[in-house]
């Protein structure tokens, strides 16, 4: 490509290039106006207390997003995350105060739960071969149903090894959550595996282009039954950061970690045809919401209004992609 | 590219937005359950005028939807980073919200629940909104005068589980109907053998619509039906109306909502309670300037009071008429 663009190329040909080599660069972009934006708005935006705010109040839905991106790499999608979420939750905190049972054991047990529920969802969509849509939508319906058979009334008594991730420790006179470290120490690990391990290679081929996947030998099933597992992973961890920040374990939580979750992964670049984004991504989509939720809020300007901005980025967001693989 | 597009989000932003005022104005923040529902408006409206008055700045937040906690957490964060004095919130969920508000009192900010009060209720500073089991047992005691000679089939159209407002107006209508005994504060819902049928609605119209289509099918013979609101009230109307059965079951509800009290006159619902959503705003946003100012503390309940409203009065049971009603009503006429 030479620095004049010829009339065989379009005029934004370079952009949309650049932005398919590295798809999180429009995101990226994206937060870094919106915290100019912000800095220039409200004088209490700049600063280190509040980006660690920021951080601490997209724990959750970040961690959330770990394990929706991996399923959204793969061309699937999970509606039964913030359920799933919200049954470990309280399962977990519940197993503790009603039952007597060790903090430690009730997390495992709580994570187990999470586990099986993966399973389930990556075996109903392999075996049987039905759509995940379908599968997490039932999934999700069935989550909510035991968290409210197994308790309606929010449980308060949380012994404090459960509160550890929000808890926080200080650098200079910025206070920083343990929960947001962990949140950013589990993307690191999924970036890793997902760019450097034969299995993070597999779960994009399989998003790409499962034929294809299959006749290259590799597993594909036995991929998607992973990555729903690994995700539902992620959602009892997520469960765990949402009881140490709020301090409770609360069965009307999670109704709509499905769609803000969606929202952080489309947010980020990553396409939900499947194979194509970057797990980053999800985290710098989670922090826009945090952002704009923040700053908006700093601001004096209704809530309302940021749902209406996440609306808009969604629709952007998802336009870059399709323009930048169209014009492939 | 993407610079052009989001060109455009900004500046909608900044349209959206107005910029701050020089001085340092008396933030208060008011948080409720949700943006839409009209009695948090009214509620926002309220807010907004008394804080315009007083000079001091107000800054809204809400939850995405009833219940949602962690965003009302995440709103009242974001305020007291603000710098709010205090924050005035109308908790979703009356238990999962009590550990952040200890930390927002921790940080010196004054806590005042409208209309709902928090589990327990001393985790807030001061709670100021209406009596739900006196609202409940007003209903109650109208339904007994208004059922005189007639053997009660009752079908309660309810919120949802574990939320004590709910429980509270349930219990109320039936301590004050004379079928059970309950405790003021409980967050259980007691019963009675006159009650032939409980439905969840979640306060909302299609639901109560579809709870009173199954209630009647379960027992037809219903005459009777209490309603957690007046949108759970219009879809039992609606219900009743198609079974053919409106001029003998009396519908009850609790709200007084403009669209609720028009109900009492069309003769949809028999009776309400209202309450006053702007009464409690402006006396929040009063305490929070008062506090900031002089650093007294509001404290304690505050009952913003109840009026039931019917144009069937009974005797023995005090009530005001539909017009009393419309002029006091929140939400659009």
């Amino acid at each position: 490509m030479t620095a004049a663009p010829t009339a065989a190329a379009p005029r934004h040909s370079r952009v949309i290039d650049l932005l398919r080599g590295a798809p999180i660069l429009g995101p990226v972009a994206a937060l870094i106006l919106a915290c100019i934006f912000f800095a220039t708005q409200t004088d209490r935006f700049l600063s280190g207390a509040n980006f660690s705010l920021i951080l601490q109040q997209v724990m959750v839905v970040g961690t959330l997003a770990i394990g929706q991106e991996l399923v959204i790499l793969t061309g699937g999608i999970d509606l039964s995350n913030g359920m799933i979420m919200a049954l470990s939750s309280v399962l977990t905190t519940g197993l503790i105060a009603n039952s007597g049972v060790h903090p430690f054991l009730a997390v495992v047990l709580g994570l187990a739960v999470c586990v099986a529920f993966g399973v389930l969802n990556g075996w109903l969509t392999t075996a049987i071969g039905l759509p995940p849509f379908i599968v997490t939508l039932g999934t999700f319906n069935i989550a909510y149903a035991l968290v409210r058979i197994y308790t309606t009334a929010t449980i308060t008594s949380v012994p404090d090894s459960l509160l550890f991730f929000g808890n926080t420790f200080s650098i200079g006179s910025t206070e920083i959550t343990y929960g947001s470290i962990l949140m950013l120490v589990l993307f690191a690990i999924a970036w890793l595996v997902l760019g450097s391990t034969r299995a993070g290679r597999s779960v994009y081929a399989v998003g790409d282009n499962p034929e294809a996947a299959r006749l290259a030998g590799i597993r594909t099933s036995r991929v998607l039954v992973g990555v729903y597992a690994m995700a539902a992973l992620s959602y009892g961890i997520a469960g765990l950061l949402l009881v140490a920040r709020t301090g409770v374990g609360d069965p009307q939580a999670g109704q709509t970690g499905n769609l803000d979750s969606i929202t952080a992964v489309v947010l980020g670049g990553t396409s939900l045809l499947g194979g194509r984004g970057q797990i980053m991504g999800a985290l710098v989509g989670a922090l826009i919401v945090g952002v704009f939720r923040n700053g908006l809020q700093l601001m004096g300007v209704g809530s309302i209004y940021q749902v209406l901005i996440t609306g808009i980025l969604v629709i952007l967001a998802v336009s870059v992609d399709y323009l930048s693989h169209r014009a492939k | 590219m993407f610079l052009k597009l989001a060109l455009p989000v900004v500046t909608l932003i900044a349209l959206a937005a107005s910029p701050a005022a020089a001085a340092d104005p008396i933030v208060i923040g008011l948080i409720t359950k949700t943006e839409t529902n009209p009695f948090f408006v009214k509620m926002k409206e309220g807010a907004a005028s008394e804080s315009t008055r007083l000079g001091a700045k107000l800054l809204t937040g809400a939850g995405a939807k009833d219940g949602d906690n962690e965003g009302q957490v995440t709103a009242m964060e974001n305020m007291i980073n603000a710098g709010a004095k205090g924050i005035l919130i109308t908790p979703s969920d009356t238990k999962a919200i009590v550990p952040s508000i200890q930390k927002a009192r921790k940080k010196g900010v004054l806590v005042i629940a409208l209309d709902t009060a928090t589990e327990p209720v001393t985790a807030v500073d001061a709670l100021f909104a209406t009596n739900n089991f006196d609202a409940g047992l007003l209903i109650g005691q109208w339904a007994k005068g208004a059922m005189a000679g007639k053997k009660p089939v009752i079908a309660t159209l309810d919120l949802q589980p574990g939320i004590t407002v709910g429980a509270q107006r349930h219990n109320g209508f039936l301590q004050g109907f004379g079928v059970a005994k309950a405790d003021p504060n409980s967050s259980d819902l007691v019963t009675a053998p006159q009650v032939v049928c409980s439905q969840d609605t979640h306060g909302n119209q299609a639901e109560g619509q579809a709870a009173m289509e199954n209630c009647l099918s379960k027992n037809p013979d219903i005459n009777l039906v209490y309603t957690i609101n007046e949108p759970a009230a219009f879809g039992a109307f609606t219900a009743v109306k198609a079974a053919g059965k409106d001029k003998q079951i009396v519908i009850v509800s609790v709200d007084g909502g403009c669209r609720g009290v028009q109900g009492v006159v069309d003769g949809k619902i028999a009776a309400t309670s209202q309450q006053y959503p702007l009464k409690m705003a402006t006396m929040g946003v009063e305490a929070v300037v008062n506090y900031a100012k002089t650093g007294k503390k509001a404290s304690g309940y505050v009952d913003t009071g109840v009026t039931l409203v019917t144009d069937r009065p009974q005797a023995g049971v005090a009530s005001k008429d539909s017009k009393f009603g419309t002029a006091s009503c929140w939400g659009k006429k």
